[in-house]
């Protein structure tokens, strides 16, 4: 696999990183006082992404289930924790439900790569288990993060709609059913988008990845349409969870829409 | 005849509160109306006429007693049913995109109204009757006037033959002669069948004479003149 595969020194990463000055140089040209925040972006990404290869080198090397199930945990934590943040409407229970639809569908969609796409042989081997789960998760947080802001925003503007269907006789489902169409609809718009272009204006990281690291592009493209199917079922199902546990915070039994519940995030 | 004393609709000790501050919003109310009652309920702005009404509705969260119709509890799943019957109107009622006669098909597509067809002579006879042409049904609603927004949502619940309606100021935004006609179309409504009912309010004294025969008053979220009432004669 690594026949022509070329190392990356220590000198030739201070080469690439030096590439930084440029967005130095760009920002003090047009005085865009961005400098001090390349610099700290920059050795972030070089701290951030050592630490993670000693931890990822440690992780595969003891190759131990318990392990693994920790740290896709602590993955999903972060990203559950970051994906109802965007919205600027929040709720009472908002950061539980994106939790949730983060959780179930990131961990249903990787479980279904580990066992019976990939069968990997332990099921939990870190070298499968934590970069599937980690594209898996990247892409379930856009598509919960998206879903709960369109279904909140829509149902903030059209609370007289809403409104006016109840006052009809329609349950509170057949008044949610509009906005939550809008809101899936504009979750998964994205993703069809990336679907369709993907090869022709991008070769997704994966697949440069494995290419650079040696892989024939046939072998590459096959772990690339895998992940593609695996990013499009993550993130349907992540807006689909996250709009109806929004409708479950949102409406109550009585068939009434809570309006008051959802309020402006403070400082957004 | 169902027995004549029970109220059609009845609120019980309804109070109504913000859900946020908890502030009271309506102080605890009771109201009875019956079969064939005209209510007119009238307040200064702000005094909370609308919060009642919404609160017959259930569209608010309510508080006490509850709501009953014709002497049943209404809550949980039999609530869509009760406003499929109970029809609320709001002052500045919501369309969605579309023409008039798209609005007038909305209730047709919910499962409370499903028994029903939408009988378009019928929307149309009732348009001619508040004074609008057949050409109407192909307008706009983004293209609609207030009062003509008022016009097409009363249309729209009183095709569906309700038996509560709660109105809120729905001739706010009409000319004297297109009042006097929409008033003739309630009373239609109301004289067709016994079991019929109005609570509406409004800001003209000459409507509350014209369309009244109870007054209530609202005053700073304190209604007088309701209590548990015999019906009138």
């Amino acid at each position: 696999m690594n026949t022509d595969y070329l190392h990356i020194t220590a000198v030739d990463l201070g080469i690439a990183a030096s590439l930084i000055l440029v967005n130095v140089a760009i920002s003090l040209a047009l005085r865009l006082e961005l400098e001090v925040r390349w610099l700290i972006a920059g050795l972030r990404t070089v701290v951030q992404l050592v630490l993670i290869g000693y931890i990822l080198e440690w992780v595969f090397n003891l190759r131990h289930w318990t392990l693994v199930l920790f740290i896709l945990t602590v993955m999903t934590l972060i990203a559950g924790r970051v994906s109802s943040r965007r919205s600027p409407l929040a709720y009472p229970g908002m950061a539980m439900d994106g939790l949730l639809s983060v959780w179930v569908s990131a961990w249903l969609v990787t479980a279904f790569a580990l066992l019976v796409v990939l069968r990997v042989e332990p099921a939990l081997d870190p070298k499968y288990a934590i970069p599937l789960m980690g594209i898996v998760l990247g892409n379930v947080l856009s598509g919960v993060a998206l879903g709960v802001e369109r279904v909140t925003e829509e149902l903030q503007t059209r609370r007289d709609q809403v409104e006016m269907l109840l006052s009809l006789g329609a349950t509170r489902w057949e008044a949610f059913r509009a906005p939550a169409q809008q809101a899936v609809h504009a979750g998964m718009i994205p993703v069809i988008n990336s679907l369709t272009v993907v090869g022709i204006v991008n070769l997704p990281g994966v697949m440069t990845g494995q290419v650079l690291a040696g892989q024939t592009p046939e072998q590459a493209i096959r772990y690339q349409i895998v992940i593609m199917f695996l990013i499009s079922a993550a993130s349907g199902l992540g807006t689909m969870c996250a709009v109806l546990l929004t409708y479950r915070r949102l409406f109550s039994a009585d068939h009434r829409f809570c309006y008051w519940r959802l309020v402006p995030r403070p400082g957004k | 005849m169902p027995a004549a004393a029970a109220p059609l609709l009845a609120a019980i000790e309804v109070a109504r509160r913000d859900p946020l501050s908890g502030r009271l919003l309506l102080q605890p109310f009771s109201l009875d109306v019956f079969a064939g009652d005209r209510i007119v309920l009238t307040g200064p702005t702000g005094s909370g006429k609308s919060l009642l009404l919404r609160s017959l509705a259930l569209i608010d969260p309510v508080e006490g007693g509850g709501i009953t119709l014709q002497g049943k509890a209404v809550h949980g799943d039999d609530v869509p049913g009760f406003r499929a019957k109970v029809a609320y109107l709001r002052q500045r009622p919501a369309m969605l995109e579309g023409t008039v006669e798209s609005n007038l098909r909305i209730p047709f597509s919910i499962a409370a109204h499903a028994h029903r067809r939408f009988e378009r002579d019928k929307a149309v006879r009732l348009l001619a009757a508040v004074g609008e042409g057949p050409a109407f049904m192909a307008k706009l609603a983004r293209d609609l006037s207030g009062g003509e927004t008022q016009l097409v949502a009363l249309i729209r619940v009183l095709q569906l033959d309700p038996c509560v309606l709660l109105l809120d100021e729905p001739t706010s935004a009409l000319d004297h002669d297109t009042t006097l006609a929409v008033e003739g179309v309630l009373n239609t409504w109301l004289d067709a069948l016994p079991m019929r009912a109005l609570v509406m309010v409004t800001h003209s004294a000459t409507q509350a004479a014209r369309m009244g025969r109870r007054l209530l008053r609202m005053e700073g979220g304190v209604l007088s003149g309701a209590g548990r009432a015999a019906p009138a004669p």
